[in-house]
């Protein structure tokens, strides 16, 4: 499976952050880094559509933090915007993107974004299958003065 | 007018020390953990992030924490602290037909495509206390039912296809959204402006708004189209890449009401809407919004209004932050002697003058 930068990108920002250090401490890669910029927490603006298809309005801001790493080992750059304020999970990112252009994609892919994916899968369906559970099931009686 | 008063130091040190053990309370019971908070207050952390404007149900539930449970000083808290941080960027409009929905309900079509889902709702409970609580607080997990698919077609639309609905355009000038975090609130606001103030409005200002719209004080019989409530990402593009991310995903509340008509002999009648979107549950504070929304869009919709308090933008806008009205309010408490000092010399003078007339008459 082949996922765009984009793709694992968004894996490694929604993910919590006990879940992707935990994944990435178990992979034992520990490269030599220097950051481009230090981990900074921010937030980014949330927007919606009036009736989701209208005029654009705020609605409030969420917490990011955003930083970026340079592997000593081929100079490749890695970006880690994630959600939350967790200077950890946003080096980690970062890791994780620069590596995933490196050699080890394949090693990153299976232990980490591919695990992260079935993680939010797992939570979305949970969501589905308890909310399914309280779906109206209407029913209409017949009423004695229509059977004939 | 409030001068600087020396002396206050070490009163003012003990008294918020006080504070701190007061907030622990009896040491005989645990302390309450923030985690706890975030799992267990959750519709609390729901009101100080959407009122707090800024999603982050950690701070959320440390700021309930440390306010001990007053849910507006703990969104002053998180509106402190969000001045602090700088903004990366604005993201991409949410679509909230791909929401991952916990509820979904209409009151106008028994029958949507998808279905009425009820979710976690207070809804049909007896409002009973229920003394369980009191004594053993285990609970059984819920039991998920079987795998399904959601992709859910706004009710709204359904109406549109037949089109006796106003239909919600984008418009040409959105690139300058008006933010109200960044520009003071002005008075005409448009639309866009006027949902970025209710969104973070007072739940309790916004819900006796919309009462008074119902009980006549304002033209407005809406039903809710569609409520709904659940999971959504939001997408933000990375300055780096020049492509979009998935950054975060946070729960909300949308709420859409069908209101009454629009029309004239050349325009056939068409049904009005109301929008309320809210951070986290909070389906009491997206109806409402979408109640207000809709009263104060009199003028555009060519209407005539009743000088009805929730059509009154500015009463509406400059009166439903709580911070401002906490602030504004609660400040008369601080020391205003030199005030005062200048109203009592006005009195003794006024009523000297008063009693020396009397004297001579």
């Amino acid at each position: 499976m082949l996922l765009g930068r984009s793709k694992w990108l968004s894996y490694l920002a929604k993910s919590s952050e006990s879940d992707l250090v935990g994944l990435y401490e178990s992979t034992g890669l520990d490269p030599s880094y220097t950051y481009l910029r230090k981990p900074e927490i921010g937030t980014i603006m949330a927007t919606a559509r009036i009736g989701n298809t209208g005029q654009k309005f705020n609605a409030g801001e969420i917490s990011v933090t955003r930083c970026s790493i340079q592997l000593e080992d081929g100079k490749i750059v890695g970006h880690g915007y994630v959600q939350g304020r967790s200077k950890k999970k946003s080096t980690v990112a970062a890791l994780c993107d620069a590596l995933m252009q490196s050699d080890k994609r394949t090693l990153i892919e299976s232990k980490i974004v591919i695990k992260l994916k079935e993680i939010e899968k797992k939570r979305h369906d949970l969501i589905k299958r308890k909310a399914e559970k309280t779906k109206v099931d209407f029913f209409t009686l017949v009423r004695g003065e229509d059977e004939k | 007018m409030y001068v600087a008063v020396k002396g206050g130091e070490r009163a003012i040190d003990n008294a918020h020390r006080w504070l701190e053990d007061e907030r622990r309370g009896d040491r005989k019971v645990t302390d309450l953990s923030v985690d706890q908070i975030k799992t267990q207050l959750s519709l609390s952390i729901a009101k100080v992030m959407a009122e707090g404007s800024l999603f982050d149900p950690e701070l959320a539930s440390l700021a309930i924490k440390q306010a001990r449970g007053d849910l507006i000083e703990a969104i002053f808290l998180i509106r402190a602290y969000r001045t602090t941080l700088p903004r990366f960027g604005v993201g991409k409009p949410i679509n909230t037909d791909k929401m991952i929905a916990k509820r979904r309900i209409s009151a106008t079509f028994k029958d949507i495509p998808g279905g009425q889902l009820l979710g976690p709702t207070f809804d049909y409970t007896h409002r009973l206390l229920d003394f369980k609580l009191l004594a053993d607080g285990s609970i059984d997990e819920f039991e998920p039912g079987k795998d399904t698919e959601q992709m859910f077609q706004h009710v709204t639309q359904l109406l549109n296809n037949e089109g006796i609905i106003e239909t919600e355009e984008t418009s040409s000038s959105e690139a300058d959204s008006p933010d109200l975090t960044r520009q003071p609130l002005e008075i005409p606001a448009n639309r866009a402006l006027r949902l970025q103030a209710l969104t973070r409005s007072d739940e309790g200002f916004l819900l006796g708004m919309a009462y008074s719209t119902q009980r006549g004080f304002g033209r407005n019989h809406p039903f809710v189209g569609e409520l709904r409530i659940g999971l959504i990402s939001v997408e933000f593009e990375i300055p780096e890449l020049g492509f979009n991310i998935e950054i975060a995903e946070i729960e909300i509340s949308e709420c859409e009401t069908v209101n009454q008509f629009l029309g004239s002999k050349i325009h056939p009648p068409k049904f009005t809407r109301g929008y309320g979107f809210v951070f986290g549950q909070s389906e009491r504070k997206a109806i409402s919004m979408a109640l207000v929304d809709r009263a104060l869009r009199w003028k555009e919709l060519g209407e005539v209004s009743d000088g009805a308090p929730a059509q009154d933008e500015e009463f509406v806008l400059y009166h439903g932050d709580n911070i401002q009205a906490t602030g504004f309010v609660e400040h008369i408490k601080l020391p205003h002697y030199v005030d005062f000092q200048a109203e009592l010399e006005l009195i003794r003078k006024i009523r000297k003058t008063a009693f020396e007339a009397k004297k001579d008459e």
